[in-house]
């Protein structure tokens, strides 16, 4: 993770940044539904060594405006996002943007790519999307991750009822059948997250926060 | 002899072994031949996965190989090449067997001749196609040894003898002016057959990404006619030839796989044949070519 030396912005400032994020609206329900997942993450969870992919590139205002809180974007470039030479797309770019340590937005990528930075030993969070979760490839990484306990990987799958037929039963069901250990919790309750997303030294599984959010 | 394959599977276990940036990852083919390792990573039937692991062992300095069968290696998993590996800019060795047609007992589903042409509209790609095992293993250490993104196409054609290093090497000098063949691969036995009795020019290339284009520029001289052989999709590389040759007027005869459903089963040779690729369908296109 790329860190800075003091974080410029507190959580309630995350609004202000992000309506100077603007021209990505119709990803709005998306990139909202990140917001705390990722304020958590990088205000409490993430360490110096640890990697976050976010495979759900959609949307990716909330990300940008985490970073930018971090001091990891620079805030005066939240205003030219999108623009033909901003740092900053509507999917994100790690070539071009910083702190951004995979470049995502075809659904169903991030996972595999986690996997693979999980079998270096390297402890990685992925956060996915339920929407996201119905392309195939996802679960080639969850099947594999499962069945050889890779304990690094820690998938967070934002649940905002966006796949378009569901997930019956509840997507941690999904993945526990595949080996994982899952857990769900509120997507907006900062103390769960944390606790949650917390690394666990103990693990001998990958592990699945299912994140549930309502659309604001 | 040994084949690409086996020598491939040699020079993993090797690499494997005395380089720790290295890591292997298999999709169930090649598995017991590169046997078990700690950076060998077989992740089952998921072609998809091999090319996002892949991704994520660069992300961590290592420098991954991916294997499987052509067009499990490339046709599936081709957006995890377009933006896994290259849109994020990492490197890794790409290691294909079976070319186009090598199992063409399998059917269409083992056949890929669109396989170059698919990589080739990638940016930043080389693609090695040898035509000899001796030069499948310089290719092979070649890539690895760098840190970009390398396609190996490995096939059970080969020539009789290997062609030593160069990037477009000019096996026979026709005479001034005389009509250029460019072998590709596996297709330079029958192309030397072919053209025995001719006054041509035959060049021989086996990394066609980057393409040499002042190398064929020098080799066609004064020449006007191009006959490019490729063991794929014909044409594959028949813009280069343009890039070549941009205030040059030249006829160019690209041989190769046609882009057609072709529906038939059999042995390799039978489909050399059936495409016009060994060496009476070589005669005979030159012939009409050539008048």
């Amino acid at each position: 993770m790329a860190t800075t030396t003091t974080p410029r912005f507190g959580y309630d400032d995350l609004p202000a940044l992000l309506s100077r994020l603007t021209g990505d609206e119709k990803h709005d329900r998306s990139s909202f539904s990140t917001l705390d997942v990722l304020w958590v993450l990088y205000d409490r969870v993430l360490g110096e060594n640890d990697r976050f992919i976010l495979s759900k590139g959609h949307g990716p205002a909330a990300f940008y405006a985490v970073l930018a809180a971090k001091g990891i974007v620079p805030v005066e470039a939240l205003d030219g996002f999108g623009s033909f030479d901003s740092p900053l797309g509507y999917h994100p770019d790690r070539n071009r943007a910083p702190g951004v340590e995979f470049s995502s937005g075809s659904l169903g990528h991030g996972l595999g790519v986690a996997t693979g930075v999980a079998l270096t030993g390297r402890r990685v969070w992925c956060l996915v999307g339920d929407g996201e979760l119905d392309e195939g490839s996802n679960w080639e990484a969850v099947q594999y991750a499962g069945r050889i306990g890779l304990a690094s990987l820690t998938a967070i799958a934002m649940d905002n009822d966006s796949a378009f037929h569901g997930w019956p039963d509840g997507i941690e069901r999904r993945f526990m059948l595949e080996g994982w250990t899952a857990l769900r919790v509120d997507g907006r309750d900062h103390e769960a997250l944390e606790a949650a997303l917390a690394p666990d030294p103990e693990a001998t599984r990958p592990r699945c926060i299912v994140a549930e959010v309502r659309a604001r | 002899m040994t084949t690409m394959r086996e020598r491939f599977y040699e020079l993993a276990r090797e690499a494997l072994d005395q380089d720790e940036r290295v890591a292997v990852v298999t999709a169930q083919i090649g598995n017991e031949a590169i046997g078990e390792h700690p950076r060998h990573f077989d992740v089952g039937i998921r072609e998809q996965l091999t090319i996002g692991v892949a991704a994520g062992l660069a992300l961590e300095g290592y420098r991954p190989i991916a294997h499987s069968y052509t067009p499990f290696l490339v046709e599936r998993p081709y957006e995890m090449l377009k933006l896994d590996l290259g849109h994020n800019d990492l490197g890794a060795v790409l290691v294909s067997i079976g070319a186009s047609y090598d199992a063409a007992h399998e059917g269409r589903t083992h056949q890929a001749p669109e396989d170059v042409v698919l990589v080739a509209a990638l940016p930043g790609w080389t693609i090695h196609v040898p035509g000899h095992v001796d030069e499948a293993d310089r290719l092979f250490r070649q890539a690895l040894g760098g840190d970009g993104r390398t396609y190996l196409r490995l096939s059970e054609e080969t020539n009789h003898a290997r062609v030593d290093p160069g990037w477009l090497t000019v096996l026979r000098h026709g005479s001034p002016g005389a009509p250029l063949v460019v072998a590709v691969g596996p297709t330079l036995t029958p192309v030397l057959e072919a053209t025995s009795d001719r006054d041509v020019t035959v060049a021989y290339i086996a990394t066609v990404r980057p393409f040499p284009h002042d190398e064929l520029r020098g080799a066609l001289g004064d020449g006007t006619d191009v006959v490019l052989v490729e063991p794929y999709q014909a044409g594959t590389s028949a813009a280069e030839i343009a890039v070549a040759l941009p205030d040059r007027p030249h006829r160019l005869l690209a041989l190769g796989v046609p882009n057609a459903e072709f529906r038939r089963y059999g042995t390799g040779e039978e489909h050399r044949a059936a495409h016009g690729l060994d060496r009476a369908g070589i005669t005979g296109a030159l012939s009409e070519f050539l008048v």
